[in-house]
């Protein structure tokens, strides 16, 4: 792991997110979004990596990633994916959703709409009226799914076009799309539940969960390439592998840090390699691409031991051979999954991080953004 | 330049904290001071101490990166209020950098006689830095030697110790009036002689002075026969390269402050001096520069205190001197790993250096964001940083679930279970207010908070009996081991786990659950009436469910209830309804209790088969 730019920078980072990039560029990415939480003001702010034009007498980029403008936002952002590639959005713990529009020509965001009341425990209406943290978004252009801690809103342009309410008794942790219209959603009891939007009713479709311990799941990320295939990680920091289509359990179970696990990435070209982040301030790679027959052993790389914890629970069976994915394969001795840690050091926790080939950026609670730009050197 | 030096100003302890470029101060040092303490202890001798020199010198260069971005700021700062504001905060944080570099001279890297003025002249390289621009100047013009302030550069390049760079310029001033050439060489020559001990010589101490003695008495013979005498410039060069305190003196605006006096004068007058002897030169120094014009500085008293190796009064003048703990917090730190601090103990039982990290974590907790650095800094400190940290957490407001989950963590991880459970308090209460009951049940599983899950599942029961259904089904269906918690969460559980049964008409088996529930005394009294209502239409089934016997316990809990009932007096209409329901209840219980005992008894009477 080489070249990883840190940067402190006066807040506490809880989302970064790559801005996407025009299919029809060659290029890398080039800039990213963060949020800010827990500050009295806090800010949603793009960054550029580097200057392209420069390159140092090794033939590298230079420079760390510099600020390009900023805009303040009322309350923690809870969840930052991009919209297209003007327009981010944004999920704030005050229940507010908003859609932000970057300008790139002067370099400054402006709100480009807005609910305030996206999100609340009883209606405005009520007397006793509190707002509802809006937990997780995601987008799929022109629609907008947002979760709020015990209900899911869809809305377009406009306005709010269907409500669930009541969804959980316990609270969403998370989202994300499996296909279109169905969304994923993971929550503070160890559950993930699908719920179709074509569907006329409000109950959520399937459930699936882990049933010893109710341990609370906090991120969700869906396979790029295999739609039935999640990854989750919990509060105990055990990564999960699912396969939604069948079963209730997860398919495998791999262990990690003891701490909380924040976030999930599968890489988007990549998809054997994940990457995942966690209280304890570890960032780690996990590589499932190497295939050594050899015998199951404990695998040392930098210092830092990974254990393999791998149990078959669903049946494997009947699924169609030539289309399983390396993930849901359960055999320890044929696969053997290779863990990298990625930060030099460990100190706060590492909140979020986010991957667009070749690069990593992640922010810490220790007010720090690091950016690696050679993922797989 | 005047030296002007604003160190006491008088600001707000919480602007510092709440400064945007300070804020990466501290959390750069804080990534630093957990390396420090993660050192290995066993470390020892060489590798210990450069290990140590290295924090120091990761911290300076963490104070300078900020002095850099502030003045940054400074000069790009829109309004004179705030420029002004920024360069003051620039100048405490080069005063910061200076105190702190010498502290590294003199106790950490503890460099010995011969090292140690060249530590120094270092350090005031670095500080007095107006040479720099001064000599891009004058280089920068068309004829150097020319320029106004030529003299006045090559003077201070001697100031400082640069020789090199002086003969370079004095080369200049020969090429361009040959006249003077011939003493311009002579002098050059002087300077390249002049033997210094560097780094890498071996020679030894003794031999150095010997060299150095000669050297000084070649100097004299120039002196004594007027060799520069045609050129004012180049012998007030050489007095001072005699270190002769007058011609010293005279360039007290080039040296801009007695401590750059100070090492000018060991340079130029002794070269090997020896650490203990400082102080005697610093003091002398510091009244000889003063010369009774003006009273010394704060951080002039500070640097003294440094000179006269007495670390206990420089941190108490820095802590009365500076605004904020973080400066002494952590020079301390570096200084007690130095095994430098005698621990003598303060009155209130800690010593300096847990009492001065005690002061900053504190300070950071008030910072709405910068409490999780804090949380670290009390870990380290032994004996009142476990007590501070519960006092401390407890007070974090939590706005957010995000936020409880990381100081519940903070709690779990140092096994704090009485603050664990005053947050999973607070965030039911919260989660009751809201009317989330399913999540305030989950809090008070977490905390294992018996009583309040209690509460709890009273409200849960409550709501029941007033809507007939309950909310939050996916939590209470899957309690699982939780629900052994306290006895009301039990019996919710139990309860629902009878309505399981009954749905998939297991009807012995839900009986039977039924009356355990009753018999056992774990169902609230308020709710027997609803587990007897409940057990109506398993009454009245066609098949007998309930046996004789179980049939006699229905009935004594049925009398239980009815007999402990107060006579009610004078009540309005709607008391009168309720009473009119209660009683009807009541009958049609006694009906279906007795037709079951009769049939239970003949069924149990028969024969099988019959």
């Amino acid at each position: 792991m080489e070249e990883i730019y840190a940067k402190f920078v006066s807040q506490k980072i809880r989302k970064t997110r790559w801005r996407p990039l025009p299919p029809e560029r060659l290029q890398t990415a080039e800039t990213f979004a963060t949020g800010s939480w827990d500050n009295e003001e806090n800010y949603v702010s793009p960054w550029s990596i580097g200057d392209f034009g420069n390159l140092d007498s090794d033939g590298g980029f230079e420079g760390d990633h510099q600020l390009l403008c900023d805009i303040r936002h009322h309350g923690d952002v809870m969840d930052l994916p991009s919209f297209d590639r003007e327009r981010i959005v944004t999920a704030s713990s005050t229940g507010c959703v908003t859609v932000f529009l970057h300008h790139p020509n002067n370099q400054t965001l402006s709100v480009n709409q807005q609910w305030t009341t996206a999100h609340y425990h009883a209606g405005p209406g009520s007397p006793s009226y509190s707002s509802a943290p809006c937990v997780g978004v995601v987008c799929n252009n022109p629609e907008i799914v947002t979760v709020g801690e015990h209900d899911h809103k869809e809305a377009d342009h406009k306005e709010a076009t269907r409500t669930i309410d009541n969804a959980d008794s316990n609270t969403f942790h998370a989202v994300t799309f499996l296909q279109t219209p169905e969304i994923l959603t993971v929550n503070s009891t160890g559950q993930l539940k699908t719920l179709d939007f074509r569907q006329q009713g409000n109950e959520l479709s399937h459930i699936l969960s882990l049933t010893s311990d109710r341990v609370p799941l906090h991120c969700v990320d869906r396979h790029p390439n295999q739609q039935h295939v999640v990854a989750t990680g919990g509060q105990d920091g055990i990564l999960s592998i699912w396969d939604v289509r069948q079963g209730t359990m997860p398919v495998s179970l791999l262990k990690a840090r003891e701490a909380e696990m924040w976030e999930v990435h599968f890489h988007p070209s990549n998809p054997d390699h994940l990457f995942t982040c966690s209280e304890d301030g570890s960032l780690w790679h996990w590589d499932a691409s190497t295939d050594v027959p050899e015998k199951l052993s404990l695998f040392h790389q930098g210092g830092r031991s990974s254990t393999f914890l791998s149990q078959s629970i669903s049946n494997q069976a009947n699924v169609h051979q030539s289309v399983i994915s390396s993930w849901l394969s359960t055999d320890p001795a044929k696969h053997r999954i290779e863990t990298t840690s990625l930060l030099p050091s460990r100190s706060l926790s590492v909140n979020s991080l986010d991957v667009l080939d070749p690069c990593l950026v992640c922010g810490t609670d220790a007010e720090a953004i690091y950016v690696t730009r050679y993922l797989f050197s | 330049m005047v030296p002007s030096c604003p160190f006491i100003y008088i600001i707000r302890k919480d602007v510092d904290v709440y400064s945007q470029i300070l804020r990466k101060l501290f959390n750069e040092s804080h990534g630093i001071f957990l390396g420090l303490q993660r050192i290995d202890e066993e470390l020892t001798g060489k590798s210990r101490k450069s290990q140590l020199v290295r924090v120091s010198k990761n911290y300076r260069s963490v104070i300078r990166a900020c002095m850099e971005e502030m003045h940054q700021v400074a000069i790009a700062a829109k309004d004179p209020a705030s420029g002004r504001q920024f360069s003051s905060q620039v100048s405490i944080l080069s005063a910061m950098e200076l105190i702190w570099n010498l502290c590294e001279i003199l106790f950490i890297e503890v460099a010995p006689a011969g090292h140690l003025l060249l530590h120094l002249l270092d350090w005031v390289r670095l500080h007095v830095c107006e040479v720099d621009s001064l000599s891009a100047d004058v280089l920068g013009s068309e004829n150097p030697s020319n320029h106004g302030s030529f003299w006045n550069l090559v003077t201070i390049l001697v100031l400082q110790g640069r020789l090199d760079e002086a003969r370079q310029m004095l080369s200049k001033e020969a090429d361009a009036s040959p006249a003077s050439a011939g003493i311009c060489r002579i002098m050059g020559d002087l300077m390249r002689t002049m033997p210094i001990l560097s780094p890498g010589n071996t020679q030894t101490l003794t031999e150095l002075e010997l060299k150095w003695q000669h050297w000084h008495e070649e100097c004299e013979r120039y002196l004594q026969d007027s060799t520069f005498a045609t050129n004012p410039h180049l012998e007030s060069l050489l007095k001072i390269m005699l270190g002769d305190e007058a011609a010293l003196l005279e360039q007290k605006e080039l040296l801009s402050n007695w401590y750059h006096f100070l090492v000018t004068r060991l340079l130029y007058s002794n070269p090997t001096v020896k650490p203990i002897d400082l102080h005697y030169y610093a003091q002398s120094s510091l009244d000889l520069f003063l010369g009774g014009e003006s009273s010394p500085e704060p951080l002039d008293n500070i640097l003294l205190a440094a000179f006269e190796f007495d670390i206990h009064q420089v941190i108490k003048e820095c802590s009365i001197a500076l605004s904020n703990w973080w400066f002494v917090a952590h020079l301390t730190d570096l200084l007690d790993h130095c095994k430098l601090l005698q621990s003598h103990n303060l009155y209130f039982g800690s010593n300096m250096r847990e009492f001065l990290l005690l002061e900053y974590a504190s300070g950071l907790f008030a910072h709405p964001s910068l409490w999780q650095l804090g949380v670290d800094y009390f870990d380290y400190c032994p004996k009142l940083g476990r007590v501070s940290l519960e006092l401390h957490i407890e007070r974090i407001p939590l706005n957010t679930e995000q936020k409880a989950l990381k100081v519940l963590r903070i709690c779990e991880q140092r096994q704090m279970t009485e603050q664990v459970r005053s947050i999973c308090k607070i965030l039911a209460m919260k989660a009751v207010r809201n009317n989330r009951l399913g999540s305030a049940l989950s809090w008070s599983i977490r905390a294992k908070d018996a009583a309040f899950a209690t509460l709890v599942s009273d409200r849960f029961l409550r709501d029941y009996c007033e809507r007939g259904c309950f909310s939050d089904l996916d939590l209470i269906d899957n309690l699982g081991p939780a629900m052994m918690l306290s006895d009301r969460l039990t019996f919710l559980g139990k309860y629902r786990e009878f309505h399981h049964m009954y749905g998939e008409k297991r009807f012995a088996d839900a009986a039977s659950l039924l009356l355990s529930l009753m018999t056992s005394r774990i169902a609230p009294r308020s709710f027997w009436m609803t587990l007897l209502t409940d057990a109506l239409p398993l009454l009245e089934q066609k098949q007998v469910i309930f046996s004789a016997e179980q049939t006699y316990e229905l009935m004594q809990c049925l009398e239980d209830l009815t007999s402990r009932r107060p006579v009610r007096g004078e009540s309005d209409i709607q008391q009168l309804q309720d009473e009119d329901i209660e009683t009807t209840k009541v009958e049609m219980l006694r009906l279906a209790l007795a037709r079951n005992l009769a049939r239970a008894i003949i069924r149990e009477g028969s024969l099988e088969g019959s």
